[in-house]
Parts: C-alpha cells; structure tokens; sequence
C-alpha cells in the first residue's frame, strides 16, 4: 500500500508552499481583489519561471513531463494560498483539452506556450442561468465563425484563446469545441462573488474558430476535461479549506473570552473538528483523484466526482465557520477569512456544482457494476 | 501511488487468505455469522477459532514469540484483520482481552506472569475482560469510584463496574482502582488483574434497546486481589490505563452494515411513486454524502495503512472513522426505514429487504455513537490532540478525590 505523496512530492509541496508565502501570495489576491488588475502578472512570471505550468505536460510539447500527481500537489498550494492567476483556466482546462482533443498541430502550437506561460488559455461553456445540459447551448458554431454570447467565462479578459463549446448541428447533443484565438470577440468584465479572480463575458460576432476534435463531440470531450479539472480543482479547494482550518486554529488559542482561551469551549472545539473531519474526508478523495488522474483509471469518472463532491463541501464548511469562529472581525473587510470565503464561494460553481456532480457521481455509480 | 503490497506483506497476506480459505466460510451479501454477537452461545465457535488460529501463528501476530505470538509486525496485523474481514468468523469474545489485556500485562507484567497469562489467552483457552466504565464514570473515567484498600499483602475491592463486554464469559479481568480518595482524581488510582472467579463478585447482563446483551454490570463485595496482581505503581493506576487505550488497534476491513453499499442497493431495488427510489433526486443527494464518507474513511484508512508499511507512526486520523461512521449508519438505516414508508416498520427477517438489516440498524446504531467514546469525547481528541486546542477547564483537577463536588470518593 503506497497511497500517499512520495517523499519527492513532500519536498515539492513544501518547496511550492514556501515559495508562495514568500512571494506574498494572499495580499496579492487582495490586492486583485481591491485594484483593476486582472490577475498578479510577476506571480505568474515567477510561477513560470518555476516551470509550474510544464508540470505534466509531456516533453514532447514543451513541459516537463512530470504526472498528474505533482501537477495536483501545486494545485493544493495554489489553493492553499489564494493564487490570484489564470492557472486553472489555462492548465486544468485549456492544456487538458488540448491534450485529450487536439490534434498534432494545435498541440504543437499550442501546448509549448502554455507551458512557459506566454499564453493563457480559457474555456467558454455557461451562458447565464440556463439548464446545465447540452440541449440549452445556444452559441453557434457555422462556416468557420461563432456566434451568440457566453457568460461567465473564466479568465475571459485575459486569456489569449479560449476553448468554446458550441452548437454545429440541430441535434441536441450537435456540439463541438472549437479553438478559437478571440480577434474581434467582444469581451467584457464580469464581476463575481471572488474578484481575486477575473472573469468575463463573451459576444461572438462572425469571430473566426476552429475544431478542436472531432465535430459532434463536443459535450462528450467537455465532460472528461471536467472530470479532470475537478480533481484539480479538488486540490485547491483542500489547500483552501486546510488554511481556513489552521486559521480559525490559531485564533482559538489566542482569542479569549470569559477569562479563557475560545479554543477551550466544545462549542468551538467541536465546530474545528467538524472542519477537521470534512477536510480529511476531502483530502483522501482528492487523493485517489489523483492517483486515478495520473494513471487514467476506469475508475476516474466517479473518482473525479466524488472527489468534487467531498471538496466542495469541505471547503465550504471551512470557510464559514472560519468567520464564525472570528466573531465580528471575521466578517470585516481587512481581515483573510474573505478572501477564503469568497474563493470557495467560486470554486464550488467552477466546471459545475455540488447538485449536479452529486447526481453524475450516482449515475456513474449505476453503471459502475462494481461494488 | 499505488495499492499494492510489498512482496514481503503480499507473502504474508497469500498465508493468510489461504489459512482463511481453508477453515472459513467466505462473507456474501445477506450472509452473517450464524450467532449473533453477544449471544450466549457465541463462545462456542469463537474458541475453537481462535485455537485454530493460534496454530496457524496467527494468534497474537504483534506479541513476541516467547509468549506464543508470532513476534510480527503491526502492518501484518492490518493485512490479517483486513483478509478475515472477508470471511464470516465468529467475533467479539476476545477483542478485548487481545487487544487491550494483552498489551498490558505485557507491558507491565512480571516475567513468569507473561509466561503464566499469555499463551492461554492468545490459544482462547482464557478469556478477558477490562473493568474501567463505572455508573459515575463514563466519558469522565477517572471519576471512578471502585475502592482498593490494602490489607495485608492483599487490597480489598469494593464497589461496581458497568458497561464490561464479554464479563459474563470472562476468566481474567483488568480492573482500575481508587486506593487513595485523599488525592486528586488522576492521582489516586491503582490497576491490577484479577480472577472473576474470585469470591464477591456478581455479574449481570445488561439488555439493551435491540434486545441483546453484549455489555455486564460487575459488582464487588470484599473481593481480595494479592498485591503482586497489581500492575504499575501504587497511585500511578491512570498511566497504566492511558496505555491500555493508546492500543486501540488500527482499526481495519470490517464495515458496519448497512453501509453506502446496502442502502445503494436497497435504492435501486425499492420502486417508490415515480420509479425506483435511486432516481429520485433527494435519495440521489443523500447516497452522494454517504458515497464521499464511506469512501473517504476506506481510502483515509489505506493513507493509515501506509504510514505503517512505510515505518511512520500511525497519524492520529483515524478517530476520525468513529465519529463519521456511527453517525452515519444512523442515518442509513433511518433512511432506509423512510423508503419502505408504512412497512418500514416490520422487524422480520423473513419479510423485510436485506434480513431487515435496517431495522436492526435503527435499534442498534445509538450504541455506534456512545460505546468505545463518545461523539462528541472523540471531536474533543481531535480538537485536543490533532488541532492542539487547550483542555477544558477542570474545575475537580486540584482538588483530592473525596472533596469534589457530586463525587463522594466512593466513601
């Protein structure tokens, strides 16, 4: 039995956690959230620097080759941390779907740039409040242009070329992702529950595109990058999640009330607990997300959903009881339990929500056979 | 990552499944062991299992050889509770005595007292039980009111223990004592073993709310113990029993049913008004919790498995599995009732889904949340000793024994 990181990939999650709290990542993400930068430019730099974005991109396209268990390591202190940069958007989306659809072509031309960071990449798929199916999508995808509008699209203003889920036929499940390289696609800002990290929203208007995969593939292609991403996603949210805990820890040991330590209640105790409980359940999920992600289990499918599941629920627990357990200061604009909040507020609606991987994570089950 | 043994542990398991194989029936859904635990007469198939086990060396796989173990490794023992987790074998007679009893005579008796005890009890030839839970100590243990006072090169008990599984069955005891209500509480205790046998003690079987009688009260009148029974120090009775608890074993393999799986199951089957119970999407929300929890406690565990493969100590994650699971099997079997609507009632095990596993459940489960510490007692170790939040304050903690408030010292 050997299902846990590795002592290399220890040394890499402390190495990672370090670097990030050395660089100052959380006021960086305050201070996106404050200002009108899209995202912290010189963290990117520095991310790439550090090769973050080649992690588990294969060598043959410019990364470092590395497997999926390294990428989600970094992604848990990503989340840890608060990241304010297009990391997700543009390794666990756009690369993924890159990767699993491209052809020889685009991943050369593409996957190498995304690698060092010199582009960013992005998924288009909402379009409002609509029915999360295939049969609502409504953007259209005809003699090589898009039309219609997505909303929101993450990392929308800044991205280089985004990955669009669009209808090319009269079928409900006639979709196709198409590439597209945004020239001449109107492109506004969005606010969001997290403005630490940029939206936007999209109006197709004859902007130019090209398949990505198979035409009529779309949703099919779309529903494996999710799978994948929300395993790394489910990484962040634990990183976020276990700072919140650690947070509302130190603040029950020093805070004192009634001539005591707030820690020494049970009301307290309990509650941190509680986090402590969720977040282990969340953490060996996400684990074995991880091991299915790097070695393409069959099981991967329902590993990813329960791996969502376990860390939305976590993260959100964490973060609200985190300010709970602030009283009034945690509920104030200067202090960190915001950012968390927030943050999990965002992830938790990210490639989908706890409602509707709850019920993929049944249906896969029903056709799993397997106990 | 990956899941697979050491050719080292998959040499050991390989002896194990097929000692397993050769001597037991293998488990299958809607199969149990014939006797309930609990039952009187469930004494009758577990020792000629455990001999059976004894000579297979697989008895005692952690205790050293010279005391008939097999002087193995911890990780052995995950892999044999993991492979007999497959099979129905008759369970609950010598949990107590192996896990807990064992250890601390080891620990902390003479050497021809290990020579003397421990063979027996690992052959299943003598059967022990622990004395710790009082009617005024629960949660609180070392409220314990259980009076030893010296006469002699003899103590004398006085007093009543409560909540002691398999007493009833039991040879040998292990017992904690208050010789001394003149200190505080910690302070004043001494632990010994004991003969059941010995004249003054009575035992009564408690019944509980699903009928069976898996715990004892045990009553002491004068009942004289010789000095050289007891182990640790005179006073120093709390340390020895913090040791007793820190054995808990790494618990592994066996699931409580009904689990996600039983109720999964029963969904599927179970056609409500608009199709079978599993397409609706309430039930589907609630499986989804059940899945992530019941998964998470199996992978948290394998996490636990590899510490120990890997020579790490153990973290202390797995107090988490208690506090999810009891509630947990709550909450299925009260579910499960819910689905079969106005039947759900029927306690027949010829009438209801599963043996009426369910119906059981709801009977049974409040015990999950209490026996072996309590829900919240556990989320207090974890605030306590994962998260290092500070104890409680301890309004007796200063204060001799016989002069706390609601506590009499046993006077």
């Amino acid at each position: 039995m050997n299902f846990d990181l590795s002592d290399e990939q220890r040394m890499l999650r402390d190495q990672a956690r370090r670097f990030l709290d050395e660089k100052g990542s959380v006021d960086a993400a305050r201070t996106i959230l404050e200002g009108d930068a899209p995202f912290d430019r010189s963290l990117w730099a520095d991310m790439a620097e550090l090769g973050w974005m080649a992690t588990a991109i294969p060598e043959a396209y410019g990364g470092a080759g590395l497997s999926h268990e390294e990428l989600c390591v970094i992604a848990e202190q990503l989340g840890l941390a608060i990241a304010p940069t297009p990391f997700s958007s543009s390794i666990y989306l756009a690369a993924e779907a890159i990767l699993l659809a491209g052809s020889e072509e685009q991943k050369q031309r593409y996957l190498p740039l995304l690698a060092g960071g010199q582009t960013i990449g992005c998924v288009a798929v909402a379009e409002g409040v609509q029915r999360p199916g295939p049969a609502d999508v409504k953007v259209r995808f005809e003699g090589g242009v898009l039309t219609g509008e997505k909303l929101p699209v993450a990392d929308g203003d800044v991205a280089d070329f985004a990955i669009v889920l669009a209808r090319t036929g009269e079928g409900a499940r006639d979709l196709s992702l198409v590439l597209a390289d945004l020239d001449g696609v109107e492109r506004t800002p969005v606010e969001t529950v997290d403005p630490s990290r940029s939206h936007a929203r999209f109006r197709f208007d004859g902007a130019a595109g090209a398949l990505l995969g198979v035409a009529g593939d779309g949703w099919a292609v779309m529903e494996r990058v999710f799978d994948r991403a929300a395993i790394l996603f489910a990484f962040e949210q634990v990183g976020g999640a276990q700072a919140c805990l650690d947070m509302a820890t130190e603040y029950a040991k020093s805070r004192h009330a009634f001539g005591r330590p707030i820690g020494s209640f049970q009301a307290i105790k309990h509650k941190l607990a509680d986090m402590y409980v969720a977040l282990e359940l969340a953490r060996s999920n996400a684990l074995y997300g991880a091991w299915a992600l790097a070695n393409d289990a069959p099981d991967l499918p329902t590993a990813a959903a329960a791996a969502r599941v376990a860390a939305i629920q976590a993260y959100a627990l964490a973060s609200k009881e985190n300010i709970q357990t602030h009283g009034g200061m945690g509920y104030t604009w200067e202090v960190d339990a915001q950012l968390y909040y927030r943050r999990a507020a965002l992830l938790a609606q990210s490639v989908g929500g706890e409602r509707r991987w709850k019920d993929k994570l049944i249906s896969r089950l029903e056709t799993r056979n397997v106990a | 990552m990956d899941f697979n043994d050491t050719p080292e542990e998959a040499e050991f398991r390989a002896e194990a499944r097929a000692f397993l194989a050769a001597n037991a029936e293998p488990k299958e859904p809607g199969k149990v062991f014939p006797v309930l635990y609990g039952a009187d007469d469930l004494i009758d198939s577990a020792k000629p299992w455990q001999a059976k086990k004894f000579e297979a060396g697989l008895a005692g796989i952690t205790v050293p050889k010279e005391y008939g173990g097999r002087g193995g490794t911890q990780m052995q023992q995950v892999i044999y509770s993991q492979e007999e987790a497959n099979f129905l074998t008759p369970r609950g007679v010598y949990e107590v005595g192996l896990g807990m009893c064992v250890p601390v005579m080891l620990t902390y008796g003479t050497e021809e007292q290990k020579q003397r005890y421990v063979p027996p009890a690992l052959r299943g030839e003598e059967v022990w039980c622990q004395l710790f839970s009082e009617p005024s100590a629960g949660s609180d243990l070392a409220n314990l009111r259980m009076r030893a006072a010296r006469d002699g090169d003899d103590w004398i008990l006085n007093g009543q223990k409560i909540w002691t599984s398999v007493a009833h069955l039991a040879d040998f005891g292990v017992i904690v004592t208050r010789s001394d209500p003149n200190v505080p509480k910690h302070k004043g205790l001494t632990y010994f073993f004991l003969d059941m046998k010995s004249p003054g003690i009575e035992t009564r079987r408690i019944k509980q709310i699903a009928g069976t009688s898996n715990f004892n009260e045990v009553f002491f009148t004068d009942v004289r113990v010789p000095d050289s029974q007891r182990l640790g120090d005179v006073g120093d009775g709390w340390k020895v029993a913090i040791t007793t608890l820190m054995n808990e074993r790494v618990a592994v393999g066996d699931r409580a049913a009904p689990d996600f799986d039983d109720i999964f199951g029963l969904a599927r089957e179970l056609m409500l008004e608009d199709g079978p119970a599993v397409a609706d999407p309430m039930v589907r929300d609630k499986l989804a919790d059940w899945y992530i929890q019941t998964q998470g406690i199996r992978l948290t565990r394998f996490r636990t498995i590899t510490a120990l493969s890997r020579g790490e100590r153990p973290g202390p994650e797995s107090s988490i599995n208690k506090v999810v699971n009891g509630t947990k099997r709550q909450q299925i079997a009260h579910f499960a009732l819910d689905l079969m609507d106005m039947a759900g009632v029927v306690y027949d095990e010829d009438l209801m889904p599963m043996k009426a596993l369910f119906q059981e459940a709801v009977l049974s489960s409040p015990r999950d949340r209490i026996a072996g510490g309590t829900d919240e007692i556990l989320r207090n170790i974890i605030a306590e000793r994962i998260l290092g939040l500070p104890q409680d304050i301890r309004v007796d903690k200063d204060v001799p024994f016989n002069e706390v408030p609601g506590g009499d010292g046993g006077a």
